[in-house]
């Protein structure tokens, strides 16, 4: 046990638990916190993986911007409390939770026996990899196009975004 | 790298699983929205993980991108809920049904 599986194993705890709680917790601003926590988590695992840019972007996009926005909309809507999740629908949401239960244990089946470790031994990884000026590098040179689109993109969204939440919608 | 490779694939499944059993078993669309967000984080970190193990950013540049995208949606999908809650006065998916007749 080295310490960067007991940070791991820590790190993947609170990711597993915390996605679990968003899901069944009836209060949606719990729910919003609780994600919060487990994109708090991934930019952790991130990390530990060496790719220090996406653990900044994860931390500065999904837990701040994003989550901000959700939880802006939650307050501004004030919607009422769900009742019990399994009150409406009942055979069809247990169905569905034993359905998502078999797909994750094959999923764990495929993964555990591929034997996926033995592709990358050979490949030795080193830690400039994910570094914010190796990343900034591809993008402003290989990957300038779909930079560019990804910002009209954004651009499009925002007038979009505006012109759907607007009073008069006409 | 002392950690496997498969236990971050692991991870990422269940967050996945978690995500799908998310949508379909919550009634408010602005959850069912976040457990979108959860499928999309899962899929990121498969990708960071292959591309850290095999020593190549790209996949790491595809997750930057994968993010914008999160971002737009989410933008452009609260506006729509905001709309739609204007006229219904709900967020719950059960009674929003104005494309059915």
């Amino acid at each position: 046990m080295t310490l960067e599986i007991i940070i791991f194993i820590v790190l993947a705890l609170v990711a597993a638990v915390s996605s679990v709680m968003m899901i069944t917790r009836l209060n949606a601003v719990y729910s919003a916190l609780f994600l919060v926590l487990n994109f708090f988590a991934l930019g952790g695992i991130y990390l530990l993986l060496q790719a220090q840019f996406i653990a900044v972007a994860q931390v500065i996009v999904y837990a701040g911007a994003i989550m901000v926005l959700f939880l802006f909309v939650l307050m501004l809507l004030n919607t009422e409390k769900e009742e019990s999740l399994l009150k409406r629908a009942k055979y069809l949401k247990i169905f569905a939770i034993v359905a998502a239960v078999i797909v994750f244990g094959e999923v764990a089946y495929v993964i555990l026996t591929a034997n996926v470790a033995q592709q990358f031994s050979s490949i030795q990884p080193h830690a400039s990899n994910g570094t914010i000026q190796s990343i900034g590098h591809s993008l402003y040179t290989d990957y300038i196009i779909p930079f560019e689109a990804a910002g009209f993109l954004l651009l499009a969204a925002t007038i979009g975004a505006l012109l759907l939440a607007k009073k008069k919608f006409k | 790298m002392n950690v496997p490779i498969e236990y971050y694939l692991i991870l990422s499944a269940f967050m996945f699983t978690v995500g799908v059993v998310g949508v379909v078993i919550r009634r408010n669309a602005i959850v069912v929205f976040m457990s979108i967000e959860l499928m999309l984080n899962s899929a990121n970190l498969t990708l960071v993980t292959f591309s850290s193990f095999m020593g190549n950013p790209i996949g790491q540049i595809f997750v930057f991108f994968v993010m914008t995208v999160a971002a737009a949606e989410a933008a452009v999908g609260l506006a729509i809920i905001i709309a739609i809650f204007r006229n219904k006065k709900t967020v719950n998916i059960d009674e929003i049904n104005i494309f059915k007749w």
